[in-house]
């Protein structure tokens, strides 16, 4: 499985301002609670983090070295 | 409940003592675990206690009165925190929260005390740990000074990178502004200055660095 923006639910309102920025379905809202649905179209965009008021939502980078020699 | 001799092996604190000492000072050493987003300190409270990370990853942060964060430390197993307030007496200087599941061991002030009056070397390893911490803020003043916002995140890159072995802090971009005092926005337009000068590669959740030369350049590291 994928990995997917993390969400912390005692933090999210349910307010849904980052389903309204998702351009691919990946947020869902459920039980007033923002959920992720595992969607092959999800790239990282984080505009869901950028959106949520309440910093319920984040999407961290794994920084890893390609080449030492470069 | 007083935590294992093993987990105090790795505290700079307590380095160069040996496992019967290690043992008394265990006595007085607490296990605390938390989850993603707790708060273990609140800035301006009384400090009563010094932590050391066992596993896991805890931010040092101080907000601004407009609720913006900025990321001093980011502290990972063996490191401590909260050690110059709980020495000096007076309230915490920053707040500290997990960064995720965050396994802790803790020294109340008083006990932290008697254990350095009755240890001489514990006094000279927190004379090390506090010159080491001089050092990075000194290292953070120079980085507000002199490196541009590209130049900074590229720094930041640089730091936290690791070679996909091992237990690395992942970062987003929210904590990346935090931890150079500046805006979100500008490390999403500095990471993608970066990409376009070949330095790095986004690939969805994963920032590889495709050269190093080219970033070290950027942060101005010779």
């Amino acid at each position: 499985m994928r990995e997917m923006p993390l969400i912390d639910r005692d933090k999210c309102q349910g307010c849904g301002l980052c389903v309204s920025v998702c351009a691919c379905g990946a947020l869902v809202i459920v039980d007033n609670t923002v959920r992720a649905v595992d969607v092959d179209e999800c790239r990282w965009c984080t505009l869901c983090e950028l959106v949520c008021p309440n910093a319920a939502i984040s999407c961290p980078f794994e920084i890893i070295i390609e080449d030492d020699r470069a | 409940m007083a935590v294992q001799v093993d987990s105090l092996k790795s505290v700079p604190y307590f380095s160069g003592l040996s496992e019967s000492v290690l043992s008394s000072i265990s006595k007085h050493v607490f296990e605390k675990r938390v989850e993603r987003g707790e708060i273990l300190i609140f800035e301006g409270e009384p400090a009563e206690v010094l932590y050391f990370v066992v596993a896991g990853v805890v931010k040092v942060f101080k907000t601004s009165a407009d609720g913006k964060e900025q990321i001093f430390r980011i502290i990972r197993p063996g490191e401590s925190f909260n050690d110059v307030p709980v020495l000096s007496g007076g309230v915490n200087l920053v707040s500290a929260g997990a960064m995720g599941a965050v396994v802790l061991n803790g020294i109340k002030k008083k006990d932290l005390e008697n254990v350095i009056k009755e240890y001489p070397q514990v006094s000279l390893n927190v004379i090390q740990v506090l010159s080491r911490r001089v050092q990075e803020l000194v290292a953070l003043v120079e980085d507000f000074s002199f490196r541009h916002v590209t130049g900074r995140v590229a720094k930041i890159l640089l730091e936290y990178a690791g070679d996909g072995v091992g237990e690395r802090p992942r970062l987003t971009q929210q904590e990346m502004a935090a931890m150079i005092g500046t805006a979100r926005e500008m490390v999403g337009r500095s990471l993608k200055n970066l990409e376009g000068e070949g330095a790095i590669r986004m690939e969805r959740n994963r920032i590889i660095i495709a050269s190093q030369k080219a970033l070290r350049e950027i942060a101005g590291i010779i």
